[in-house]
């Protein structure tokens, strides 16, 4: 979080003696707190007040990243309580625990599963974010070969799962290219594992399940140790608990601007199938910035996928759908046009009353930038030029034969106008989206 | 190190409302469910009370159309045709708390039942379960405004709750409500100023602020769950800041999650429909009861276990309960 003025002037000099071009330590504070100017520009700063206001800078929870390349991952940098005040940054990220002690063809099946958990929700790729490879077989070769056999086969990162320092470093050998998640350091294993994490420059996990008082301890002494990136593991507890452990810690970091908290979270859930599946939904919602799965059974995950879109939309930023001509309930070249705004909510709502009519019939999606009708109209997103632009655009005219479009209710005042410019005749809709099946059948009838 | 829990003060602390009049109240409910009595974000034990679990109510419909989802129908096979025997089940099977009546065949442009017909049904039903009552109207204003009259009478001093009001038609589900001390289940459009603007209204109409209870819309998952959740969040927020006008139990109707295809059609993608199904419903309640909702209406039997049981969890070692 960053300091005020007044809290950086207690931190310099006050010798006003104007080396860094500003007249005096107050002003210079002044511009440093709106970062028009930089510490480097005063000689005589300490080495505390420069590490204490280097720190400032950094955001309260630290952007943690696992992984290279395209399908690196990012956790943590969160500074919201409540997804309304901004938004929330890095969504959870999902990963699937695979032992070292499966067979070839397990295994191969578990990688395969994990690597083909994805969908198209909405416009965006959703899918399982990392694979984490635990030592249970009590060999470092076994572990480190599981290591290599899952890598082979995937792109997504790894976790590490090990209390084991030789462990992790075989493991690494064969993987720290790819910048491995390494869990975990401990009370008692923690300035081995720290230093194969700086090392190997990898992400470690703090795990510390006695609490946060000793888990704080932990994570101050791997930062001393030269770690930067570190993760949190409070260990496994009841549900509420961990609940409002993740709160707490939040709380802590984002509020607080607590710096030996101000990690992101990994959380392994319960062995139980559904539990995992709903315990999973809280923390989605609740500050887990990253969640291990025993089971990714698709009945489980394709609903917390959506959850997760859900939650981790951006507040300020509507969804938005494509802005196309869609076919609902199979149309033919007679079925009535519609056409309504690219806001995924207007868009879900009229499609699924639609559906509802079992009425075939074209639905022309406008692209108004995510507005819903009436405030697409008043922001004048939403013209008769534009309906008829999308239109063309569209190939409507190509595949339905009729003259007829029905305009939105609460559009009616634009009837004569879109009748001017698409030489189709208006038919007035209702006004609210639920009257559609009523409307669609009536027209049907003939009515 | 020497971590310090950082706790908030709230001020604020949401209303209860007395659902279900027992015997000593003038009725003849078996028991009463308090909802609201929160003085905190929910489940957050350590800095304030959260008297009682999310309660849940079943919903019953007195017509079950073509387009009920068949996942949702198997449970309740040969009973689904009776409101009563449905109802009975819930209560008894399924543990539910109360059971939400929402009284279909009364729209004027299906079956088009007469308002006396929906009473003798409500009459039937208080007999059949003995746990709080919700009546819910087709949504026609005008036919409710009559129906709702009916039922009211019929339920004299059950203390049920009547839905919905909304700002056009509030004025006579109100009087209906009153007339017999019921509650009143007051809905707005996902907009934390049109909820309490209601509120307003009813307050100003005559209406007692502890017989209201909020529905703030629920989405389903997937079609606009964000907004709800963020709704009540914000709604639950300014009540524990003070605003009275908001002080009300929340109430989230989950049965919104079955309009979705996600939730119920086959698709080996989507994987176990049977599974996924319930979940999709779970996920949505889930969503509304760690946002601050009071009370869920809920439909399939699977996903209200889920969400009891989770809201079990929720509330385990929390400390004075």
């Amino acid at each position: 979080m960053a300091l005020t003025a007044i809290e950086i002037y207690k931190l310099l000099p006050k010798t006003n003696c104007g080396k860094c071009g500003v007249p005096t330590c107050l002003a210079f504070a002044m511009k440093l707190a709106n970062k028009q100017a930089e510490l480097s520009a005063c000689p005589d700063v300490s080495e505390d007040a420069k590490t204490t206001l280097e720190e400032s800078a950094q955001p309260p929870i630290r952007l943690v990243k696992v992984g290279t390349g395209d399908n690196v991952v990012e956790m943590g940098n969160e500074t919201e309580l409540f997804r309304h005040e901004k938004t929330f940054y890095h969504p959870t990220a999902y990963s699937l625990i695979i032992e070292d002690t499966l067979s070839q063809e397990e295994l191969d099946a578990k990688v395969k599963e994990a690597n083909e958990l994805q969908y198209e929700r909405v416009g965006q790729i959703v899918k399982l974010n990392m694979i984490a490879v635990k030592s249970s077989s009590g060999d470092s070769v076994k572990f480190a070969e599981a290591v290599k056999a899952v890598m082979s086969k995937t792109s997504l990162p790894l976790i590490l799962i090990s209390d084991k320092p030789d462990f992790i470093e075989e493991a690494l050998k064969v993987s720290s290219s790819n910048r491995p998640l390494i869990h975990a350091a401990n009370k008692d294993n923690w300035q081995a594992m720290a230093n194969l994490a700086k090392n190997y420059n990898c992400p470690l996990v703090a795990f510390e399940d006695r609490g946060l008082d000793e888990l704080a301890e932990l994570t101050q002494s791997i930062k001393k140790a030269g770690v930067e990136d570190i993760m949190l593991d409070f260990g496994k507890k009841p549900l509420g608990e961990t609940m409002r452990l993740l709160t707490i810690i939040r709380r802590l970091s984002a509020k607080k601007n607590f710096r030996p908290l101000g990690y992101p979270v990994i959380v392994r859930l319960e062995s139980d199938p559904e539990k995992e599946a709903l315990h999973s939904a809280i923390f989605t919602m609740k500050y887990a910035a990253a969640l291990m799965f025993n089971d990714v059974s698709r009945w489980k995950m394709f609903p917390l996928f959506t959850l997760r879109q859900n939650i981790y939309t951006d507040p300020q930023v509507p969804i938005q759908v494509k802005p196309e001509l869609y076919e609902i309930n199979s149309p033919d070249e007679n079925s009535p046009l519609l056409f309504t705004t690219n806001f995924s909510l207007t868009y879900f709502t009229v499609a699924g009353d639609i559906e509802n009519s079992k009425i075939p019939s074209y639905l022309q999606v406008i692209d108004t930038e995510g507005l819903s009708v009436m405030t697409a109209y008043a922001a004048g997103k939403l013209t008769p030029e534009m309906v008829v632009e999308a239109l063309e655009k569209s190939g409507a005219s190509q595949k339905i034969k009729h003259n007829n479009i029905i305009i939105p209710g609460m559009l009616a005042r634009m009837t004569i106008k879109l009748k001017e410019k698409s030489g189709r005749e208006v038919l007035v809709g209702p006004r609210e989206s639920s009257g559609l099946p009523k409307y669609l059948k009536g027209l049907a009838d003939g009515k | 190190m020497g971590v310090q829990i950082p706790k908030e003060k709230w001020t604020g602390k949401i209303r209860e409302f007395r659902f279900g009049a027992t015997r000593e109240e003038g009725g003849t409910r078996s028991k009463q469910i308090i909802l609201g009595g929160v003085s905190t974000m929910p489940f957050l034990y350590f800095e304030g009370e959260m008297p009682h679990e999310p309660v849940i109510a079943m919903e019953v419909i007195d017509v079950v159309r073509k387009d009920y989802p068949q996942i949702a129908r198997e449970p309740f096979e040969g009973v689904i045709e009776s409101p009563t025997e449905w109802a009975k089940a819930c209560v008894e099977q399924h543990g539910a708390d109360a059971i939400c009546l929402k009284l279909h065949s009364t729209n004027p442009e299906e079956e088009n039942k007469s308002p006396e017909e929906a009473g003798a049904l409500v009459k039937e039903m208080l007999k059949a379960v003995s746990v709080p009552l919700m009546i819910y109207g087709c949504g026609n204003v005008e036919k409710d405004a009559k129906v709702m009259q009916v039922c009211s009478d019929v339920a004299k001093g059950e203390r049920c709750l009547l839905g919905t009001a909304d700002e056009d038609s509030y004025k006579s589900i109100s009087v209906a409500s009153m007339a017999n001390d019921h509650g009143l289940v007051g809905f707005s459009n996902l907009d934390i100023n049109l909820a309490k603007q209601l509120n307003i209204l009813l307050t100003d109409f005559g209406f007692k602020p502890e017989n209201i209870v909020m529905d703030p819309l629920q989405a389903g998952l997937g079609y606009g769950l964000e907004y709800t959740h963020s709704v009540i969040e914000r709604i639950r927020l300014a009540a524990l800041m003070g605003d009275q006008m908001l002080q009300m139990p929340i109430v989230c109707d989950t049965t919104v999650a079955w309009n979705s295809r996600e939730a119920k059609i086959e698709n080996p993608e989507w994987g176990d429909e049977k599974l996924r199904g319930p979940f999709w419903e779970a996920t949505t309640a889930l969503s509304a009861i760690t946002a601050g909702a009071d009370m869920l209406i809920m439909r399939h039997p699977k996903a209200i276990k889920m969400v009891r049981d989770t809201a079990k969890e929720l509330a385990s070692n929390g400390g004075e309960k």
